[in-house]
């Protein structure tokens, strides 16, 4: 599904990782974890293409990122969902709105029932027509879950979903996260809560990358 | 082309990411209309510029004047013969010699309506409508001086050209004006689109990370900054439209021809709002495209 190939990556001359070999099967759950400014936000903007690497060369959905037009781009993140740790949305649409964003901007009809069991299961149907400056953070998250997943796409990419819920709500988002994955659905998701990824691995069979020093690497038994 | 008549067409569900309201809608609707209100002045102006120009050029090169000065024992004698040349010459349509009450007006300004003709020697003046065909000038003064002494023709033409000039001066100052006010507008439109483009770049992000295409969110920023232009632009003409039909009609005031509109002139200013727009058109795709490029 992904496939990053001696990818490096610089921010004006000062590298930030090198070298990294990485293959994301799909209906995989992978977790990327690391120290602050390690480079897992930089890792999930270059898998969703939002960054180009300055070396080596990823592969997504069996394409070549390089040989990609802005319009293929497009296409590539119709097959992904992202759920950013600031949520994103356009403030001045509803949450119902926003939700179903990924289908309006491609045209598509939105199914009224299916919107109304993605907000019932992300338990938002009660907050669907406000706004979102008028949610809380947990409910934020949510609703960016229920936007990444909306259009079922093959790939759900999660950049510190749980950044800025308590922890029971974290709980929530992982159980979200884990019944996706046990559809079928490819999931990254960068996170430095240790006590998630140990939480997600006694449930689910889970690997944990790990990125230190430039180079990512898979955690092993100290988890 | 395809992109204009998807424009007007319209898509509704895309034009819903674009904020309805807010100060980026307001400024564009705003500079919009204060713009359309000068360019329907300006243009106005410059129509009055060129009617006036064109009648200063046209009615002195139609008339003449001949100004008659002789011993008053002779001055009707003298008047009487320069009709009879008047009467002769080919190239003249017509004539009339001025009345006191005529002379008194023209007077007036310099000394009063109440200025006695009878304590000032004047001249006899004789207003002549020329012929398309003009009379040999040079011909009728050699005639005027043997039959008529002291009677002298004059065919405006030392003041004409010089009245002339300053019209088409006038006229060229006023389409300047026109094409400045047309620049300032096309800036002032450009430069709130892309404001608006500016203020509403996370809206631009977010559309594209889930999955938007270009051709989807330019369509919905031009459309929605063109109908604010249009509906902007259409107020601003309406108002200056109001305006100028409350000053003096074209043909109300002769020395100035008014500064108004009269007949089909009244169209001209319907121009003013499409231009806004397509003028909005190019500049928010221009500015979207720029915003564009700096979003993977």
């Amino acid at each position: 599904m992904i496939e990053l190939t001696n990818v490096g990556m610089s921010y004006s001359g000062r590298s930030l990782f090198h070298d990294v070999s990485l293959s994301l099967p799909q209906g995989s759950f992978h977790f990327v974890t690391g120290p602050s400014g390690s480079g897992k936000t930089t890792l999930m903007k270059l898998c969703n293409l939002e960054l180009m690497p300055t070396d080596g060369r990823i592969a997504l959905f069996g394409t070549e990122a390089a040989s990609l037009s802005r319009d293929d781009v497009s296409a590539m993140r119709r097959r992904i969902g992202l759920v950013h740790q600031d949520c994103r949305f356009i403030d001045h649409l509803s949450l119902a709105e926003n939700v179903l964003l990924p289908l309006t901007v491609t045209g598509q009809a939105a199914d009224q029932s299916n919107l109304a069991e993605l907000l019932g299961w992300v338990g938002l149907t009660h907050v669907a027509d406000r706004f979102p400056p008028q949610l809380s953070g947990g409910e934020r998250q949510r609703a960016a879950l229920a936007r990444a997943v909306i259009s079922s796409p093959d790939l759900i990419l999660a950049d510190e979903p749980t950044g800025n819920v308590d922890w029971e709500m974290s709980v929530k988002l992982l159980d979200l996260l884990i019944e996706l994955n046990r559809l079928g659905k490819t999931i990254l998701c960068a996170t430095h809560d240790m006590t998630l990824i140990r939480q997600a691995k006694s449930r689910i069979s889970s690997r944990v990358l790990r990125i230190a020093n430039g180079e990512i690497a898979l955690a092993g038994a100290e988890l | 082309m395809k992109f204009l008549l998807a424009l007007f067409k319209g898509d509704g569900t895309a034009e819903r990411v674009v904020p309805p309201t807010g100060f980026t809608a307001a400024m564009t609707v705003a500079s919009s209309a204060a713009m359309a209100f000068l360019a329907v002045f300006a243009l106005t102006l410059t129509l009055a510029a060129g009617r006036l120009a064109n009648r200063w050029e046209a009615e002195l090169d139609q008339t003449a004047t001949i100004r008659l000065s002789a011993p008053a024992d002779q001055i009707e004698a003298s008047a009487d013969a320069v009709e009879v040349i008047l009467s002769q010459t080919p190239g003249i349509q017509s004539f009339r010699r001025l009345d006191e009450s005529e002379q008194q007006e023209l007077l007036a300004p310099w000394f009063g309506k109440n200025l006695s003709l009878d304590t000032l020697r004047l001249p006899v003046l004789f207003d002549v409508t020329l012929d398309k065909d003009r009379p040999d000038g040079e011909g009728l003064q050699n005639r005027l001086g043997a039959e008529a002494p002291g009677a002298i023709y004059d065919d405006h033409g030392k003041w004409r050209e010089a009245l002339v000039a300053s019209a088409g001066r006038l006229k060229s100052l006023a389409l300047m004006s026109l094409a400045l006010i047309a620049a300032v507008t096309a800036t002032m439109i450009a430069l709130a689109a892309s404001a608006a483009i500016a203020a509403n770049g996370q809206v631009i992000d977010v559309l594209r990370l889930v999955g938007a295409r270009d051709t989807f969110i330019t369509r919905a920023f031009v459309r929605r900054f063109t109908t604010r232009a249009l509906i902007g632009a259409a107020i601003g003409t309406v108002i200056a439209m109001v305006l100028v039909a409350a000053l003096p009609a074209p043909d109300e005031v002769a020395f100035m021809s008014g500064l108004g509109l009269s007949g089909f002139e009244w169209l001209w200013p319907f121009v003013v709002p499409p231009l806004a727009a397509l003028l909005a058109f190019f500049a928010t795709r221009l500015a979207a495209a720029r915003r564009l490029k700096k979003v993977s």
